[in-house]
């Protein structure tokens, strides 16, 4: 069973993977719609990324509000 | 179609369509690629009438008003007409607000009872503010798991009796609906839209754009939306067509959803359209060069023949495969909510894929103008539709004044507030706060806002006063929000932005501190709501005597300084 920690890192490095930036640019607490200059459509893209790596379904409204990837990781965490 | 000039009320529209198109099929509501319901007008009926039978025992009359706070699906459309049959005033919110601002417009709007589902119960529930929202008695949530802790709710799918409900009905000059079109951190604005609204809106629209039996509309816009509402309910079910709900908008599976539906019509906002560009420009600039070259010849041969009007048929052969992939039978993409590129609409429209793209505001129902294909034009928003009075007032020079309306479909005012419904009309026309002009063939151009606010790509109206309270009690001496395009006018309806006006104490200066300040409480924003920068300004703010800040005054201040060096991004 992973960490929330160790959740979180996987996220972080899949979004990093995901839009193409470099690897420790983005830290947990960023917000991601501003650090990589995404919408609300590329983060939906992004969510079923997610979903295929952990092998969970996250349904919308979870993410509904969330802009930072260590609250995201809290969602994927507690459907793991 | 039903004969709606024969119509007082939505409920009674709604009700003879029930047995009208009994056997047709209504609704589709799909999980992901999960078909979870499939519900004739007769199945659908059944559903709704124990609803609006309970709500009746559970004293919900003639003229109350319940609210839907819900995602995309059948239990909107049946909650929806159960109240409407029981006489009732329905109030949709848009289920992306915060609690807080949710509990704020259920109490401007003294709903009695809120219809909503449980994750965002979860969330309500919990809410302080909930305390003051003291007329909502009556709470029904779906979905709820077994043994979850409803705080007070009960389970919508509990909530029936099977005795027949009574149909109450109402005259076209009654409320159905109080839509907020903006207000939820300032001042509300609840637009009472009448019977009337609704029905001549319907007429107009579906002339131009018509629903039969067959006719499958994908709907992705959020129902509680004026467009959604009129061409993902009203519209199709007064003419028997389905409507096709997702629970998701993950872009994946909205793909997907138009072959595996067959879907006749959509409606996006331009942020899903230009989305949808991009993904389709991306697989045309993979193919061989070869392959490229036919497909562009085909995309000019599809442009020739359709330069004056639309021809489906010949555009489904020339481009197959584009067609196929939405599904074979799109007859149009219905674009609102906000201002489109013009090179995106046309985009579509050269691969066959007519886009009717219109102009309305919530004030005014659900349309003003929309484009009547004869022929495409992507560079306006189309003209006015049947039964629209527009005209252009105080026009410059070049032709361009403020947008107003007169039509049936215009609101009766705003809730609670005479004040704001007096400024809002002017001898019986709406005043629109949008700027744009008429060309010599009637088809209306806009060309900016007058008044100081955004509406975002995905269709959102934002108010500077909407967002100010979570800057209060900022370090600062004084500060304001305002929409940049109103400070320093710009003729353009896209890519709009907020800026953040701060006057600094004396002897203070703009630090790190105070920027990472800013910026966490603009965090605190739904993202689209965030301000783009800040403007310093060296004076102090002009006020009244009550000392409210002249908005007026200040942004023509701020349009001394220069736009681009003034604005320092957060």
């Amino acid at each position: 069973m992973r960490t929330l920690d160790q959740t979180t890192q996987e996220v972080v490095d899949l979004a990093a993977r995901h839009f193409n930036v470099a690897a420790g640019t983005l830290a947990p607490s960023d917000d991601f719609f501003k650090k990589l200059g995404i919408d609300s459509l590329q983060a939906l893209e992004l969510l079923s990324r997610l979903e295929n790596h952990f092998g969970i379904e996250l349904p919308d409204y979870e993410v509904q509000g969330v802009s930072d990837f260590r609250t995201l990781a809290e969602r994927i965490q507690s459907r793991l | 179609m039903l004969d709606l000039s024969k119509y007082q009320s939505i409920g009674a529209a709604l009700k003879d369509a029930m047995t009208a198109f009994s056997a047709e099929t209504c609704l589709i509501e799909a999980d992901r690629d999960r078909e979870k319901e499939r519900l004739t007008y007769k199945d659908f009926q059944s559903r709704a009438h124990p609803l609006a039978r309970a709500l009746q025992d559970a004293g919900f009359a003639a003229g109350d008003r319940a609210s839907i706070i819900m995602t995309n699906q059948s239990k909107w459309l049946i909650s929806a007409y159960s109240i409407f049959f029981t006489g009732g005033v329905l109030v949709p919110l848009d289920y992306k607000l915060t609690p807080a601002e949710h509990w704020q417009l259920l109490k401007h709007s003294s709903a009695k009872v809120l219809i909503t589902e449980y994750p965002i119960w979860r969330q309500l529930c919990n809410a302080p503010e909930r305390a003051a929202a003291e007329d909502v008695k009556l709470v029904l949530v779906t979905e709820a798991p077994a043994g979850a802790d409803l705080a007070g709710a009960q389970r919508w799918e509990e909530f029936r009796n099977a005795a027949e409900p009574a149909f109450v009905p109402r005259e076209r000059k009654d409320v159905a609906c109080i839509v907020y079109s903006s207000g939820t951190g300032g001042r509300p604005k609840g637009c009472m839209m009448m019977h009337e609204n609704y029905l001549a809106q319907c007429v107009a629209l579906t002339s131009l754009y018509p629903f039969w039996p067959g006719v499958r509309y994908l709907s992705i816009l959020p129902t509680n939306h004026a467009i959604d509402f009129m061409v993902g309910f009203f519209g199709p079910f007064t003419c028997g067509a389905c409507v096709v709900h997702l629970r998701t908008l993950r872009p994946e599976f909205v793909r997907e959803a138009f072959p595996k539906y067959k879907i006749t019509y959509v409606s996006l906002v331009p942020l899903v359209l230009k989305n949808l560009q991009k993904g389709l420009q991306a697989r045309f600039d993979e193919l061989p060069s070869g392959k490229r070259r036919v497909f562009n010849f085909l995309v000019a041969v599809n442009k020739a023949f359709t330069k004056s009007k639309p021809r489906l048929g010949l555009s489904r052969k020339l481009l197959g495969q584009v067609h196929a992939a939405f599904g074979g039978e799109l007859h149009a993409i219905i674009v609102g909510g906000a201002f489109t590129e013009p090179q995106t609409l046309q985009f579509f429209y050269d691969l066959g894929i007519p886009v009717a793209n219109g102009y309305g505001l919530t004030e005014a129902g659900t349309a003003i103008t929309v484009n009547d294909l004869n022929p495409f034009r992507a560079d306006t928003v189309g003209k006015p539709l049947s039964g629209m009075e527009v005209k252009i007032v105080d026009p410059g020079e070049d032709g361009v004044g403020e947008v107003y309306v007169r039509s049936k479909t215009v609101m009766a005012g705003y809730l609670n507030d005479p004040e704001l419904t007096a400024e809002a009309f002017a001898n019986g026309w709406l005043k629109t706060g949008d700027l744009g002009r008429f060309d010599s063939t009637g088809h209306l151009l806009l060309s900016g806002r007058k008044r100081n606010m955004i509406v975002t790509e995905e269709g959102k109206n934002i108010y500077p006063e909407d967002i100010e309270a979570v800057f209060e009690s900022l370090p600062v001496k004084e500060f304001c929000v305002f929409a940049a395009n109103y400070v320093w006018p710009k003729r353009s309806m896209v890519g709009e932005q907020l800026i953040l006006a701060i006057h600094l104490e004396n002897g203070q200066s703009y630090t790190d501190a105070l920027r990472n300040d800013i910026i966490a409480r603009n965090n605190r924003l739904l993202n689209y709501k965030r301000v783009h920068g800040v403007v310093l300004l060296e004076e102090d703010f002009p006020r009244t005597a009550s000392l409210k800040i002249k908005r007026n005054l200040l942004a023509e201040r701020l349009a001394q300084l220069d736009r681009t060096s003034a604005i320092l991004p957060l």
